[in-house]
């Protein structure tokens, strides 16, 4: 055993805006790819519940292939699988892409739950007062199935975040990309993974922590 | 005026509902009684055309429920309806649950919809709980509040679909008390129920159901003194 | 020099071959760490439950270091430190002690979970027909917990076999670094990725489903 490597945190300390520049961008893309994975995850779970056969089944294949791969072969799959097909994404779109793909196949089973989860008998009680389909749907059954989904969803997120740092296979620059573009550069990698680490740290924290306070102020019931 | 006639209802190959003909007059308390499975709550559903019907027709006030024309959301709030499970909405205060139909139903300002509210509350006896959600409240107090949310559309006919069955037997007192306040307001009633001494007390007629058929109709004093169906005889000596 | 001879070279049988082997290595990689983590996590999990205080706020806290921080970023951070303590390791004995307590963390909560899914009264209960801590951990706590936590277990378990692919990043030859490069080699994308994937999916769906089943099954 040799102890001669000494720490040298002084060139990773000037890099830290470029460091928090990164997160940024992968609070970026994380939260983007949250937001269009819930749109695709609801109309998969509606789709799964009661769509005509055809798109139920697509739906469910989309769901299975999210939880049943890792996200770095769906990753893959969006940037050498669509390569075949002459499909050629930028590295920020791969990272995206897959994101989405698997925040929506998650996010569908949710969803699924929560609206299993509200009575049918709430549906009926606000048809009884004269509610539309649609009125029930968006002031009764919806309200209720988001608090149910409310927690699942900020674990999404949260693992979204954790997710992203996929980017640096694929050679996208977020926080984990820079990171490694960075350490590489200057083969202090040690000290830059550990900074990335703690910052990872305090983003999932502070995430967490506003989602908290966030639903302290809303679900009241 | 509510009038059945020759109404059919299947659950696939279960015939439920065997032609049923009734007329229901305003300000009339009609009580259905009979054993589960009868038809009686289907009646309600049918009634109100939360359930399709397969033959016959139903009217309100000169309607035709099921016709393809009607429209039933603007049906519906003339006829409040009362669940078994009370299906009070848990996101929304006591309030909130009373206010949201005519605000967004009937177009009311928000203002006036909450007042309506107010108000509805305190018929019900809940003008202190208006900021509680529903699961602050007992059983009795969501039933009230339930019965609170159908007045507030302003309705010309209350139908309850066995509104006490699900509550703890403590608490069936107070529901039933509140139904006595508007049977006694002159509302129009059809309460399917359980509770004999209500459908005694209360009512104008009481019906009684057996397996999908209307078996006799008449006056409290008669269907509980002399019934003419051996059926309603039978019922009425095992529930006694 | 070697790349670029073969990088034309098509799809032959014996890259066809690269890819079993590869799986193996990611289910020995998998099955190692997800034992060991399994064992270390119970236990953690265990201190957790039983010393309320300074478990949460010390074990508790590193724990939690290991849930909110890229398993990737970990594999790379402790790589590194172990190079830089001079621990000469291979990228496989890395790559399998930090998968492992990276599952211990998840593990540990769930193994809390179904500890005191148990409940205090439950085990009071047992104390007071006379039996002693062990045999009510034995008898009590592990069959009700198990049944209580199985199919979270099974979830993380699953999640940690899909996570082993990471390891690709300390250059260890599992699945999805020879699939990608295979893919590069042979220029064949959609063949290789659907053997890998494929693969994956054989593995966790089934499982998964079976979880689910039980899952329901014992709820009910």
């Amino acid at each position: 055993m040799n102890f001669d490597y000494t720490f040298h945190w002084r060139p990773v300390m000037r890099k830290l805006p470029d460091l928090l520049e990164a997160s940024l961008t992968t609070l970026q893309i994380s939260v983007l790819s949250m937001i269009i994975g819930i749109t695709f995850g609801l109309i998969l779970a509606i789709l799964r519940m009661n769509g005509p056969k055809p798109l139920a089944w697509i739906a469910t294949g989309w769901v299975e292939l999210a939880r049943n791969t890792p996200a770095l072969f769906q990753l893959f799959f969006f940037s050498f699988g669509l390569g075949a097909f002459g499909l050629h994404l930028t590295p920020y779109f791969i990272v995206l892409a897959g994101l989405t793909f698997n925040n929506a196949g998650y996010l569908a089973e949710n969803f699924r739950g929560g609206f299993q989860a509200v009575p049918e008998t709430q549906m009926r009680a606000a048809r009884s007062l004269g509610m539309t389909a649609w009125q029930s749907y968006t002031r009764i059954v919806i309200p209720q199935v988001f608090r149910i989904v409310y927690h699942p969803m900020t674990n999404q997120l949260v693992w979204a975040v954790l997710m992203s740092s996929l980017a640096m296979i694929v050679g996208f620059r977020e926080l984990a990309g820079e990171t490694q573009a960075l350490a590489f550069k200057t083969f202090r990698i040690f000290e830059y993974f550990a900074v990335t680490a703690l910052i990872y740290y305090v983003m999932v924290k502070v995430i967490l922590g506003l989602s908290r306070l966030i639903a302290w102020r809303m679900f009241r019931y | 005026m509510i009038e059945i006639k020759e109404l059919h209802k299947y659950f696939g190959a279960l015939h439920v509902l065997k032609g049923i003909d009734l007329n229901v007059q305003k300000g009339e308390v009609l009580s259905i009684i009979g054993a589960s499975g009868s038809g009686k709550s289907t009646l309600l559903y049918c009634t109100n055309g939360l359930e399709a019907i397969q033959k016959g027709e139903v009217i309100v006030d000169g309607v035709s429920v099921h016709s393809k024309g009607t429209d039933l959301n603007k049906l519906r709030t003339k006829m409040g309806m009362v669940f078994q499970q009370w299906n009070s909405f848990p996101h929304l205060t006591a309030l909130e649950n009373v206010a949201l139909a005519p605000k967004i139903v009937k177009g009311k300002s928000k203002s006036e919809a909450r007042e309506i509210a107010r108000q509805q509350l305190e018929h019900v006896g809940l003008g202190d709980k208006i900021d509680n959600y529903p699961s602050a409240l007992s059983g009795g107090q969501q039933q009230r509040l339930a019965i609170a949310r159908a007045l507030a559309m302003e309705p010309e006919y209350m139908l309850f679909d066995e509104a006490t069955s699900a509550l703890d037997p403590e608490l069936v007192g107070e529901v039933l008390d509140t139904m006595r306040l508007l049977a006694e307001e002159g509302m129009t009633m059809i309460c399917v129920t359980h509770e004999m001494g209500f459908a005694r007390d209360v009512s104008d007629r009481v019906a009684f159901f057996h397996q999908g058929v209307m078996e006799e109709i008449g006056p409290p004093q008669q269907i509980f003194g002399e019934p003419t169906s051996e059926h309603t005889a039978k019922f009425l000596a095992n529930v006694r | 020099m070697n790349q670029s001879i073969s990088f034309f070279s098509g799809f032959g049988p014996k890259d066809l071959w690269f890819l079993p082997q590869a799986a193996w290595q990611t289910l020995v990689i998998s099955a190692l760490s997800i034992s060991t983590g399994t064992l270390l996590g119970i236990l953690f999990g265990w201190i957790l439950s039983e010393s309320k205080i300074i478990g949460a706020v010390t074990l508790g806290l590193v724990l939690d270091a290991f849930r909110s921080v890229p398993l990737i970023i970990q594999l790379v951070l402790f790589y590194n430190l172990f190079n830089v303590i001079g621990l000469a390791i291979n990228p496989f004995w890395a790559g399998v002690i930090i998968l492992a307590v990276y599952t211990s963390a998840l593990v540990a909560n769930v193994a809390r979970g179904g500890i005191e899914a148990v409940g205090a009264p439950m085990r009071r209960a047992s104390r007071s027909l006379g039996m002693n801590y062990l045999q009510t951990i034995r008898h009590i706590v592990w069959p009700i917990g198990l049944r209580a936590v199985f199919p979270s277990w099974v979830g993380v378990a699953l999640g940690v076999l899909k996570d082993s692919a990471l390891v690709s990043v300390l250059g260890h030859p599992e699945l999805l670094k020879v699939a990608r490069d295979l893919i590069t080699r042979t220029q064949q994308p959609l063949l290789v990725l659907a053997v890998a994937g494929a693969f994956y999916f054989a593995l966790s769906y089934p499982i998964s489903r079976y979880a689910a089943h039980l899952e329901r099954k014992w709820q009910s």
